[in-house]
């Protein structure tokens, strides 16, 4: 069902075999159940699914914010499972780019110094060329004075996307970026998204549930119960949505099969 | 409504625990100053009532706790008491010989008792007390019964190593200044109690021979009475055969006489803890109000549900103050069960200082209990109501958004009623210092209405405050301004926070400059006015034997040497010491400009400045009231201002006009012209090697002794007054451990983006640090400004100097940095352990 042979390419991130549970014995939740996925390189990557599919729990697997029940992750070349809390911190802090749904600026820091928050923190200095370059791309030069409560909700999604690449991480998560946004704000935050791909080099993963927001993506991986269901290159909004209503008309069918089957 | 108040409650018992810990303390200093001075009270009552007999004969005038220092020569002859015995209704008559001015020294050369309680001395009988039981028993040994032979109290002898046989050494004011005498048998009050005084018995004729020169005469009887007549029949029948200047007391009239002179020690006593309980209250009731807001601002959303769901404002209000009701009950009762341990606490802090009612079982009236309710509830109640208020007005439609603000009550009215109780506070200071009655009452107001007008102030003061500490913390970079941005986020907050720390510093700051202008005052004085080479002196007050003196006369290269006694009186009605003396000799070695220098029994000279307060003019009469009865003085002259001398000097005519012995309460000496002090230093001391009541201090050691008794005083306020500070530092937990939860959001995205546990941990220890450095800085600017004005308003009472103690300041905002520090120990580790993941989820 995949669309084609995948180039090869250099890897940025890798799950292999991983697998999350909540609870115990009967109250157990299989949040992911044997996923494995390579994320490339330069690449603006979708991880799509329905609403339990545990598309969450795997950004957050990968993204170091979380420990997997079994199974490994690879950022780069480095095995998380080993890594300590100062290591994965380092971790979050050099290799990684966050970009949450919400709260996602910290509301006494100007646009500027959020967007730098990370590279303080470790307390280096940005590359100059490189900043400009962020800078002028999510187009808020004459906004870095102002406070998050000064700006629209995508003016500060767009400095959350400044932050998470200031540092030049290895790759970039986005948690429903657009989620609180409308759709004019929305699309100002996927395209600077996508244009930090395609002209920067940059490898971002996004999680959606938004057919739309998919489609500024290179590539779609469809999670439903845990596993991973599809995959699909060079997304338009109308294809994924086809692709997601199959996937959701099999998983009613699975379901009254099932109840079908205990009745 | 009711079941969501108590869900919440114990869905956030950490927090309930913070705050009601505020009024624990509060609560506990009530309850346990209560429970002490109400065991005080039944101690004392204990005592005097089994020490009491039914009916007393004495002297006018003298109550039998409030005597003077030096013994009374008025005297009850052998036969009266045999007349008082054959009185119908009398069943005995025990003549009692009695003196204070014995003390006991212990086999290693120090004194036995402490500086409070007295040591009693009188002869050894079988007399009942008004209680029925004897009032004196021997618990071991036997009674004394012959010159050389005396009983001691167990405790004293403990304390003095010495057991029955051994010869025990005391210091008398009498002629011979030592004396000793074998141990035959251990003593105590009939009653049990003691309260730490000593006692020291002897026989009838021993004592005589000690204390009245060896005539059967008695310085007092106690009657008892027949089955068949009451001690008011007694008294009555004992009226008619004594001699004038002689009274016969009820047992119950003299108890209560007791009572009311201890009730008034204690009153004092209960005032001044009562007024630190009541600092360590305010001080509380600021650190609850912002445990409540903080709590309601937290729970606005939920509270906009309650609304939306049909709850009115006064539910919702009212849920609020249920909540602070539950605190309220069990802070208050965990406070005065607290208070029962305080109050042992201070049972064993005053035995230490000689003070023991350890004996006593405590007394823990249901008053306490009352008044420990009254207060806690009432403090919480009040204290809670404004966010209660503030959380009914809660818009509904507020449940359906993201981020809720609470609406806030106006800066500029805040600002406004800060600033008038600043204006009336300072109004009341000044009335306070310009001399009304209680003035103390009104400068306590005062200084209470500025403290809260500028902590309502607060919020806007603190502002550039902040800003400057944010300067200082650029070291730490991104995390010292994320830390300063914090403190700065929630004006209200971290000010009610501060404010706090600022009420204690402001209240140690004014004292801590207060103490130090009065030492520098002592120094600047002691040095002016000290003239003599040595002075001799009783640290207890307790006047010596005049034999010391004379000894000293005859030393080798001494000169002038000065004696002098003080004779305790009231002068026109109010408190005031009689120096009785060789006047010309006293002018003339304080080289003090006297107008009259020699006087009569019945003539005064008067210090200047008392003579123009009381309006007193040379040849005017006074009314001077001593134990013995009234005696008008004439104004005979002035002499200059000076601190060695008491307001009003006489000739040691007066002692003997008021049938007073003749005694010494301090003895000047200066070495005789070509000599000088060092020559005669050593003979000087030797003379009073083996009396322990008795120091000899050189203008250094004058001084500094001055300085340990201030310096101790200011200790124990401080002490006292680092209650206010441990509670606001737990202010600080609980503001900082509430923010962190309140930004558990910020931490995760921190915590997410690369900042380390520690950075975290520093950022909120910062925070801290800003807090408690601003409530420093506000409170030692405060104390600045009234240490300042009190002491200038004390200029007359002798505090000539200002003397600011820098260095002192200094150390206090360091510490209050460390108080920060400590303060942020949990919230931070708090912060840091938080998962990141959960943070980011928290909704």
């Amino acid at each position: 069902m995949s669309d084609g042979p995948t180039p090869a390419r250099t890897i940025a991130a890798r799950a292999v075999d991983l697998r999350k549970t909540y609870g115990k014995q009967e109250a157990e939740v299989r949040a992911l159940d044997g996923v494995s996925i390579d994320v490339y390189e330069g690449e603006f990557t979708a991880v799509m699914g329905p609403s339990g599919s545990g598309k969450s729990t795997l950004m957050h697997l990968l993204a170091a914010l979380d420990n997997a029940t079994s199974g490994s992750v690879f950022i780069g070349d480095t095995e998380l499972s080993g890594l300590n809390d100062k290591q994965l911190t380092r971790l979050r802090r050099d290799d990684v780019g966050f970009v949450f749904q919400a709260f996602n600026l910290v509301p006494t820091l100007t646009a500027e110094e959020n967007i730098l928050l990370p590279l303080s923190i470790a307390g280096r200095k940005p590359d100059p060329a490189w900043y400009d370059e962020v800078i002028d791309t999510v187009g808020l030069r004459d906004r870095l004075r102002h406070r998050p409560n000064e700006m629209s909700g995508g003016q500060q999604q767009r400095v959350a996307a400044a932050r998470a690449l200031v540092g030049r991480p290895t790759i970039v998560f986005a948690d429903e970026p657009t989620g609180n946004l409308d759709s004019t704000s929305g699309a100002e935050v996927l395209s600077f998204l996508q244009h930090s791909v395609r002209e920067l080099g940059q490898t971002v993963v996004m999680v959606t549930h938004d057919p739309v927001a998919a489609s500024y993506t290179d590539r779609v991986v469809f999670l439903a119960d845990g596993k991973v269901v599809d995959e699909m290159r060079a997304p338009t909004p109308e294809t994924v949505l086809e692709r997601m209503a199959k996937i959701q008309m099999r998983a009613l069918e699975t379901a009254a099969a099932a109840e079908g089957g205990a009745a | 409504m009711l079941r969501v108040t108590l869900r919440n409650l114990l869905a956030r018992k950490v927090r309930l625990l913070m705050s009601a810990f505020a009024i624990v303390l509060g609560v506990a200093f009530v309850a346990g100053t209560l429970i002490f001075t109400d065991t005080m009270s039944k101690s004392f009552d204990g005592i005097i009532e089994g020490s009491t007999a039914d009916v007393t004969v004495r002297a006018e005038g003298t109550g039998s706790w409030e005597q003077a220092p030096s013994a009374d020569t008025r005297t009850i002859p052998a036969s009266v008491v045999d007349e008082l015995r054959e009185l119908p209704g009398v069943a005995r008559a025990d003549g009692t010989v009695q003196s204070q001015s014995l003390t006991l020294v212990g086999s290693d050369g120090k004194l036995v008792a402490g500086f409070g309680p007295p040591t009693l001395s009188f002869n050894y009988d079988e007399a009942p007390a008004m209680t029925g039981e004897q009032m004196v028993v021997v618990s071991e040994g036997r009674p004394p019964s012959a010159d050389g032979e005396v009983a001691i109290d167990a405790t004293s002898a403990e304390k003095g190593g010495y057991e029955v046989g051994d010869t025990v050494t005391l210091v008398s004011a009498g002629d011979q200044p030592t004396l000793e005498a074998t141990l035959v048998g251990l003593a105590q009050f009939g009653g049990g109690s003691m309260a730490g005084a000593s006692l020291v018995l002897f026989d009838v004729g021993y004592a005589q021979d000690l204390f009245l020169d060896g005539k059967d005469v008695y310085n007092a009887v106690s009657l008892t009475a027949d089955d068949g007549a009451t001690p008011q029949e007694v008294a009555y029948e004992a009226e008619k055969v004594l001699p004038d200047g002689f009274e016969a007391a009820t047992g119950d009239a003299v108890a209560a006489e007791s009572e009311d002179a201890i009730g008034e020690i204690l009153g004092f006593l209960t005032t001044i803890l009562l007024v630190f309980a009541g600092i360590a209250i305010v001080v509380g009731t600021f650190l609850i109000i912002n445990t409540f807001s903080i709590l309601v601002a937290q729970r606005s959303r939920e509270l906009a549900l309650l609304r939306a769901l049909g709850a009115s404002r006064r539910q919702v209000s009212r849920s609020v103050l249920i909540e602070a009701l539950v605190v309220g009950l069990i802070g208050s009762t965990v406070g005065v069960l607290l208070g029962i341990g305080l109050a042992h606490g201070l049972t064993a802090l005053f035995k230490s200082f000689g003070l023991d009612v350890s004996d006593t079982p405590l007394v823990i009236s249901p008053r306490t209990w009352v008044v420990g309710y009254v207060v806690g509830l009432l403090v919480t109640l009040v204290a809670a109501y404004l966010p209660a208020r503030r959380a009914s007005r809660v818009a509904p439609v507020a449940a359906m958004r993201d981020d809720v603000a609470l609406p806030e009550s106006s800066m500029r009215l805040r600002m406004l009623v800060g600033a008038v109780l600043v204006v009336i506070g300072a109004g009341l200071v000044w009335l306070g210092l310009s001399g009304v009655d209680n003035g103390a009452w009104y400068v306590g107001g005062g200084v209470l209405a500025i403290l809260i007008g500028v902590s309502l102030m607060s919020p806007l003061l603190s502002h550039p405050v902040l800003v400057a500490l944010g300067g200082l913390f650029r070291p730490f970079g991104l995390v010292g301004r994320m830390a300063t941005q914090n403190a700065l986020r929630n004006p209200r907050r971290t000010a009610a926070t501060a404010s706090a720390l600022m009420i204690g510093l402001t209240l140690v700051t004014t004292m801590s400059i207060l103490g130090s202008s009065v030492n520098k005052s002592v120094d600047v004085g002691v040095t002016k006015e000290f003239t003599s080479d040595f002075l001799l002196t009783n640290p207890v007050g307790a006047p010596f034997s005049t034999s010391i003196a004379e000894e000293i006369r005859g030393i080798d290269g001494v000169g002038d040497v000065v004696e002098a006694q003080f004779v305790p009186a009231s002068v026109e009605g109010s408190f005031a010491g009689l120096t009785a003396t060789d006047p010309a000799e006293l002018f003339s070695m304080f080289e003090l400009d006297a107008t009259a220098d020699t006087l009569a029994a019945d003539e005064v000279a008067v210090r200047e400045d008392t003579a123009e307060e009381r309006g007193l003019e040379v040849g005017d009469t006074i009314e001077v009231t001593t134990q013995s009865g009234d005696y008008p003085m004439t104004v005979a002259g002035t002499f200059p201002e000076s601190n060695v001398v008491s307001n009003y000097v006489t000739s040691f005519g007066f002692v003997d006009r008021v049938k007073l012995s003749r005694e010494d309460s301090f003895v000047a000496v200066t070495a005789a012209p070509g000599r000088s002090g060092a020559d005669i230093e050593d003979p000087v001391r030797d003379v009073v090697a083996d009396i322990p009541t008795v120091v000899v201090q050189t203008q250094d050691e004058f001084i500094e002794s001055q300085r340990d008794q201030i310096n101790t005083i200011l200790m124990l306020i401080n002490a006292l007054l680092g209650l206010a500070i441990v509670i606001a530092a737990l202010g600080i937990v609980n503001t900082l451990a509430l923010s962190v939860i309140e930004r558990t959001r910020e931490v995760g995205l921190l915590r997410a983006v690369g900042m380390s546990r520690r950075q975290l941990r520093r950022m909120v220890r910062l925070e801290a640090v800003a807090i408690a450095v601003l409530g420093a800085v506000l409170g030692i600017a405060m104390g600045l400004v009234f240490g300042v004005v009190l002491q200038r308003a004390l200029e007359d009472e002798g505090i000539t100097e200002l003397s600011i103690p820098y260095t002192t300041l200094v150390v206090y905002v360091l510490i209050a940095a460390v108080v920060g520090v400590l303060a942020a120990v949990f919230p931070a580790l708090r912060a840091s352990r938080l998962n990141v993941l959960r943070a980011i989820a928290t909704e």
